[in-house]
Formats: structure tokens, sequence, C-alpha cells
């Protein structure tokens, strides 16, 4: 079981997160939708404590970390049940492709290079990138570079995958190959939680989705229900606006 | 106006080229371990210890603020008055240690504006893998960092391989030390002097050289 129970957030006097409750079953997937600055990034953020949440509980797999009191161990066994798909792709630049995979295998999971080397080779097998393994991010396309970035949290065997609206910031004509690989992922019953914008691919590939507003989850459900019977009115004026 | 000694300063050239190995033995012992301090100082003032930090602060200013000649003189004359063991403490040390400080001092701001310089999404993607600190620095943060860096440490180095003329004061016969021991044998100091200066200007050169190679290929990883 993973999720999230009173998950509070503040930016000085702003509540970003205003104590959310989420749970996540194993190999649900799981899309958040929402106007804009309205936490959803900011929830993925917390989970792993590249925002450090003021209050709350955070479960991942056998692991729960009390947010008021998370040591740094703490946050380091969390961050390393996780794993996160950037809106800006945050590859390693001074890495390859391959590289960029075998980092953390190799020196957060102590793999050895051998095994980290065949691991990356699968993953860019299955990204559609075995010719670009050992090409630097800054040769890459936005489409290439977000692969490699989801290969690198694919790589990590994680128990959960945060993904940050991880098409935002990628040109239009790229957006379709990384919808692809992420349904591929999907497809492995990995559990997932994704932030995004894209609607379409939202209601393929989600068991639930979950609509946030002003730091809240306002409501959830499965895809059919949000996206053709909302309940709330704000969620009907999101859809309507969006769609 | 006499005319220069030209068979004079040809028989110096390989007289001086013999201490060359000593001058550039003492810029490279003293630009390793600087390198290695200013980088420990940098990391520490972009994670800011407390207590370390402002000792660390008071450090910097302190090597930047004195002269160099000054610095030598107090390892070399002075310290041995405080400190008994250091009696023993001969030219060529306390001129890689006067270096090494001095310009430790320099160079930490460097690496430390370098690290700084480095984009926020590279700590973001190096803790979301859940690398600690000191694989965040090592692995990602540093490696970037040193790329920034380099052009004004190999200029730091160049200075380095010139101050360390001043070793000569302490007493050490490297490149010049020995030039003006040749030159006060001879009397003819232009041509003494003028040949040193070049033999200087040559080693820079060399190095400026390799400098470029170094930044063509740093450059590789971030050039589509």
């Amino acid at each position: 079981m993973t999720g999230v129970s009173g998950l509070t957030k503040r930016f000085g006097a702003n509540t970003v997160l205003d104590k959310i409750d989420l749970e996540i079953k194993d190999g649900e997937r799981v899309v958040i939708i929402g106007p804009s600055g309205t936490g959803k990034s900011t929830l993925l953020r917390a989970i792993n404590f590249l925002d450090h949440p003021d209050a709350g509980t955070i479960t991942v797999g056998d692991l729960s970390v009390d947010a008021a009191r998370a040591s740094r161990k703490d946050i380091l066994a969390l961050r390393r049940r996780t794993a996160f798909v950037f809106q800006n792709y945050a590859l390693f630049a001074n890495k390859t492709a391959r590289e960029n995979i075998t980092e953390a295998l190799v020196t957060v999971q102590k793999r050895s290079r051998a095994e980290a080397e065949a691991r990356a080779d699968e993953v860019l097998r299955e990204t559609g990138l075995t010719e670009k393994a050992n090409s630097y991010p800054a040769a890459l396309s936005g489409g290439q570079q977000q692969r490699v970035g989801i290969g690198r949290a694919m790589a990590l065997d994680a128990d959960l995958m945060l993904f940050d609206e991880p098409t935002s910031a990628l040109d239009p004509e790229w957006v379709g190959e990384v919808l692809d690989l992420m349904r591929r992922v999907a497809e492995q019953r990995q559990t997932m939680l994704i932030v995004t914008h894209e609607m379409q691919f939202a209601r393929e590939i989600a068991d639930r989705i979950v609509f946030m507003e002003g730091g809240r989850i306002v409501e959830q459900g499965p895809p059919s229900q949000i996206f053709d019977a909302p309940h709330d009115p704000r969620t009907r004026d999101f859809l309507r606006r969006v769609g | 106006m006499q005319p220069l000694d030209i068979d004079y300063m040809l028989g110096l050239v390989p007289v001086l080229l013999g201490y060359v190995p000593l001058t550039l033995g003492m810029a490279l012992a003293s630009m390793a371990l600087a390198l290695v301090l200013a980088a420990l100082l940098a990391v520490e003032r972009v994670i800011r210890v407390p207590v370390l930090d402002q000792a660390v602060m008071l450090f910097i200013s302190f090597f930047r603020g004195t002269p160099l000649l000054v610095q030598l003189f107090l390892f070399y004359y002075g310290l041995p008055q405080l400190v008994s063991f250091l009696s023993q403490i001969n030219g060529v040390t306390a001129a890689i240690m006067g270096l090494t400080l001095h310009f430790s001092a320099y160079m930490a701001e460097s690496i430390r504006a370098a690290i700084i310089g480095v984009d926020r999404s590279q700590w973001e993607a190096s803790m979301a893998v859940g690398m600690t600190r000191g694989q965040m620095l090592r692995r990602i943060v540093l490696p970037q960092a040193s790329r920034v860096a380099a052009p004004t440490l190999v200029n730091y180095f160049i200075d380095m391989i010139k101050s360390t003329s001043l070793a000569f004061t302490l007493g050490v016969t490297e490149l010049m030390g020995a030039t003006q021991k040749e030159a006060a044998g001879s009397f003819l100091y232009f041509e003494s002097f003028i040949v040193v200066a070049v033999i200087y200007w040559i080693i820079v050169e060399v190095l400026s050289y390799g400098q470029r190679l170094l930044e063509g290929r740093m450059e590789e990883a971030y050039s589509r």
C-alpha cells in the first residue's frame, strides 16, 4: 500500500497542500488533474521530499515517514523507493544516455557495473534509444531526453513512479512518443502517480482520476465517472475549460 | 649602449632549463593541493556548516587579503619562532605551503561560483534517485562545475607558476634564484633576466595551448 495522509505543505502564508489523503493500491495508475497552481506538482514533490512537507505521513511500500519528524535517513529511504520523471527531463548533463540510467544503479543501489549496464541496455531497447546510448543530453531531442528520463526512472524498479507533467515542456511533435512509452510502462502494472494535462491519455491509462483544486482533492473516481459524469461543479467547470 | 651578449644568453639557456623541473614541481604540487583544499572550502561555502562556515570565511578573507610574499615570510621565518618542529622547514616546503593556502582561497571562490551555477534540475535529479549529498556533489555537481571553473583555475595555475619565483626570497634556488646567481656572477643582468622571462613565457604559452585542448574536450558532452 502506498499513499499520503494529512499531507500539508505551506510556502509562507500560502497553504499549497491542505491535509491531502490519498491511497494508491499496488499496480494502480492514478492521474491527477486540475487547474495550474493547485498543488498537483507540489504533491508529487512532497512525496519524495523535493519539497519538504510540513505535516502528514507518506507511505511507500513497507516504509512510512512522518513528515514532521523525517530524518535525512528516512528521506533517502523514501527517495530510494520512488522514481521521479521531471517536466524539464533533468537528465544528468555530464552523463550519456546510458550513464544516466546506470548512474543510480551503481552509485545508489550498489549494483555491479556489468549488471547496471545490462539493465541500461534493456531499458534503452524498451525506450527505443539503443542508437542514442552514447549521446549526451545536449545532443538529444526533447522527446528523446524525456524517454531517457523515463528510462532512468524505470531502471530503478521503484515501488512508485511519479510523473510531473512529463509532456508539458515538449514540442508537440514529441508528445506522442513520450505518451506511447508511458503507456508501455502502465501496461507493466507499475504503480504510477501522474500529473498531466493530457486528458485523452489520462482517460486511456488511468485506473483512477483525482481532481485537485486549491490544495485539496475535490473529487476522484474512475475516468468514466470523472470525465463523463463529474459530481462537483468545480470539476465540471475545469473539464469544460480544458475540453 | 653596448650590444647584447648573445653567446652568454645562449649558454645560459641550458643552465636555467635545469631549474625548470623544480619550478614546475613546486607549481604542480601546490596546484594539486590547492585544488583539493579549494574544492573542500567551496563545498563548505555552499552547504554552510555552522561555525565551520565562519572559519572558512576568515581563512579565505586572510589569504586573499594579504600579500603572498608576506604569507611566505610568515611561514618560513615567522612560524618556526612559534612552533619548534617547523624550524626544520625548508624553503621549498614553505613555498608550497604558502602557494597552496594563498591560491586555494582564490580558487575556492571561483569553484563556489561554478557550483552555484549548476542548474537546479541537476541537484533535484540527483536527490530524486536517492543520492546522498556527497554522491550528488562527487558524481554530478562538481564534474559540471569543474567545466565552468576550468578556465579560471588554469589562470590561477599560470599565476602560480610565476609566483613560484618568490620562493627565491626564501633561499630556494629555483628558476628565478638561479638566474639571480648567474646575473650576479656575470654582471649581465639584462641578458640573464630577459632569458628567464622568455623561459617563463614559453612555459605559460605551452600551458595555454594545453588549456585550449582541455576546454575543447570538456565541451564535448555539452555540444550538439
